[in-house]
């Protein structure tokens, strides 16, 4: 491994051709995590995200979608092996836990049943030793009583603990990159810390890499390493998680840290939430795909609706993709932004 | 789960009574004598005073209802009289529980002819059964896969061409061609299971093809539609992100998740083929259970056409009885009491 990251996404394209156009789900999507690490990716329903993470799965295998572009994982492009070897890795290699346990979870099989199977899939092993797996890794993810929890169905479990369920079926063969898509969004809140705090504790046990997709930033902060900012199918900010919250350089991700609601304000004070709507995938907006939503435009250097802005490095680390000059922006945030925050 | 089965079969012959006094009571209001049937060319009003005796229509409907349900439980003697029955003693033809009933126009009890028929219609309905399942579920599943591509069109419209042909026309197409043009099967004429299983086959599979050509078309067009929308489910996806082997994913997730619907349809179908097919049977000359129907509605020949409803309809309620209790074992969210 001459020094190469645990993960590489270089220029990720995914493109739904359909009767009104083509959709550009994800359209160059770049980036890298290291094991250990956790990258949060965030963005509106509708930017690639989750699109993003099936594409790494190479779920949308066998649909329609024109994937192109490469995904290193340990120096194996995902994108070009064949299915077999594809599902040699799911599961064991590189794993995912679903939004929604409920509907991801098959209601005609045990919480037992399910997991067996993910560990038979790659291994073989007898049921009653995967069994004994099974209901420790249930015990280790917190669920009580796992001795009797192991054969009920998904429907017999409460939504934190099929989450939890879902969880250890993702992490039962140790998996070295873990997916998580809006693993809590479902969830109370009080839950939602438990779930966090028990992905932390799984990745310091195992060394997994984890990519963290949700657009709650309060997650974000509260796990990740690293943070990338989707719009439109494409990467708006990326950075480390505290520069992007201390020094967030996009209009984009500053919409979103003010439209998010705090405890320690005043009822009074109206959220502020970032005006528009999310681009259609169909029809992105030429030149920079924010422009119609951006309150900053009058400060670019040149035509937000006619340029796309390239991504580019406005701090070590720290990229964005705007046309409106870094030391402008560094200002804008310091006075406008700031200040609400 | 005990104590619903249980209700469930008290409630199952609650119907059966019902549906058979029905047929009693539509009988009984048609205009038409059914002595009268019994008498032939040289009848004299003695003659059809006496047959009418003999066979008990001289009473009332509620009567010779009353005996019909007795017979079910301790059997009955014929002619249905006692005056007659003491002054021809020879005559006297004893039908034991569960009695059916006498047919007028065979001579002989129903259950006898039951007893004749019924294999014929089981061989019949049983063989048809699994070749429509093979191919409906099959090419359904085979469709869903192909969604929108050649495999799952032309599937999809020789399920069509399937649905739409009646069976007299493939029947009378089986037979004309590769039985009597060609010589390929034997012209089917019922031979019994255990006495050569060969023959048994090759007299029925042109019945087999032809109820099955039927059949499958629904059965194509259920499972692909259940299919296509079970693997667009999000468990789907979840087996696939386990690595889990595509025959698997699709038979041990999809499938599974797909069965309500075709085993709803599937015991219901075979549970009404059960009570003969009637159409496929006159086309073979298979003298089963739909054939001695429509000999006895031809014939009006009440106790048999009371007994046919009456076998049909047990054998209906029977099927929808299992179908129900068969949701428990398929779907873990249904609690069936």
């Amino acid at each position: 491994m001459s020094g190469d990251p645990f993960l590489r996404v270089t220029d990720l394209k995914v493109h739904f051709p359909t009767d009104d156009g083509v959709v550009k789900a994800v359209d160059g999507l770049t980036f890298s995590l290291e094991k250990g690490k956790t990258l949060g990716i965030v963005g509106e329903s509708g930017s690639g995200k989750s699109v993003t993470s099936l594409a790494i799965m190479g779920l949308h295998r066998g649909s329609h979608a024109r994937i192109s572009g490469e995904v290193l994982l340990d120096g194996q492009d995902l994108l070009k092996i064949s299915n077999e070897e594809l599902r040699g890795l799911r599961g064991r290699k590189l794993a995912m836990i679903f939004q929604d346990p409920l509907s991801a979870m098959h209601p005609y099989y045990t919480i037992g049943q399910q997991l067996t199977e993910a560990i038979q899939v790659h291994e073989r092993i007898s049921k009653k030793a995967a069994r004994t797996t099974v209901i420790e890794m249930l015990a280790r993810v917190g669920i009580p009583n796992p001795g009797k929890r192991v054969d009920q169905y998904p429907h017999e479990f409460s939504g934190g603990m099929r989450q939890r369920a879902m969880i250890a079926m993702a992490l039962i063969n140790n998996p070295e990159l873990l997916i998580a898509d809006e693993p809590t969004t479902a969830l109370d809140v009080t839950v939602q810390a438990q779930i966090l705090d028990l992905m932390r504790d799984l990745q310091s046990e195992f060394g997994s890499a984890i990519i963290m997709i949700t657009h709650d930033l309060g997650v974000v902060a509260e796990i990740a390493d690293d943070v990338l900012v989707m719009y439109g199918g494409k990467c708006v900010e990326y950075a480390e998680v505290d520069d992007a919250f201390h020094q967030p350089d996009h209009p984009y991700t500053w919409g979103l840290l003010t439209s998010m609601p705090r405890l320690d304000r005043l009822k009074q004070e109206r959220l502020v939430p970032v005006a528009g709507n999310p681009p259609s995938l169909i029809n992105i907006p030429p030149g920079c795909a924010f422009h119609p939503r951006c309150a900053f435009r009058e400060f670019a250097s040149c035509a937000c609706d006619e340029v796309v802005p390239d991504l580019t490095e406005s701090y070590p680390k720290h990229d964005s993709r705007c046309h409106i000059p870094v030391a402008k922006r560094a200002e804008l945030f310091a006075e406008q932004i700031a200040p609400r925050l | 789960m005990f104590y619903y089965i249980l209700r469930r079969l008290v409630s199952v012959v609650a119907m059966i009574f019902l549906i058979t006094a029905t047929t009693f009571a539509i009988f009984y209001a048609s205009p038409i004598d059914p002595a009268r049937y019994t008498c032939g060319k040289n009848c004299t009003p003695t003659i059809l005073e006496g047959n009418r005796k003999a066979l008990g229509y001289d009473q009332p409907v509620i009567v010779q209802y009353g005996k019909f349900v007795s017979g079910l439980f301790v059997g009955r003697d014929f002619p249905d009289n006692e005056e007659l029955r003491q002054q021809y003693p020879q005559q006297v033809v004893h039908c034991p529980a569960p009695c059916l009933g006498y047919s007028p126009t065979q001579h002989r009890t129903i259950n006898e002819m039951v007893a004749e028929a019924w294999p014929i219609s089981l061989s019949i309905a049983i063989g048809a059964f699994i070749l429509w399942m093979l191919i409906g579920v099959g090419g359904g599943i085979i469709a869903a896969l192909n969604k929108g591509r050649w495999p799952d069109r032309s599937i999809v419209g020789a399920a069509l061409v399937g649905f739409s042909l009646p069976t007299f026309f493939v029947g009378l197409v089986l037979l004309t061609f590769p039985a009597i043009k060609w010589g390929w099967v034997p012209i089917p004429s019922y031979v019994p299971f255990f006495e050569n299983p060969i023959k048994w086959a090759q007299n029925l599979i042109l019945p087999w093809i032809t109820l099955a050509f039927f059949f499958a078309a629904s059965y194509v067009r259920l499972t692909r539609a259940y299919m296509i929308e079970t693997l667009s489910e999000d468990y789907i996806r979840t087996a696939n992100a386990k690595g889990v082997a595509r025959g698997k994913v699709i038979f041990r997730h999809g499938l599974r998740a797909a069965l309500t619907p075709i085993v709803t349809a599937a015991g219901l179908d075979l549970g009404g083929l059960l009570g003969g097919a009637i159409i496929t049977e006159s086309v073979f000359s298979m003298h089963g259970l739909g054939y001695l129907a429509v000999h006895s509605v031809t014939y009006m020949d009440l106790p048999t056409i009371v007994a046919m409803v009456m076998i049909v309809s047990t054998f209906y309620v029977i099927a929808n009885m299992l179908v129900d209790i068969s949701y428990g074992f398929i779907d873990p969210r249904v609690k069936v009491s």
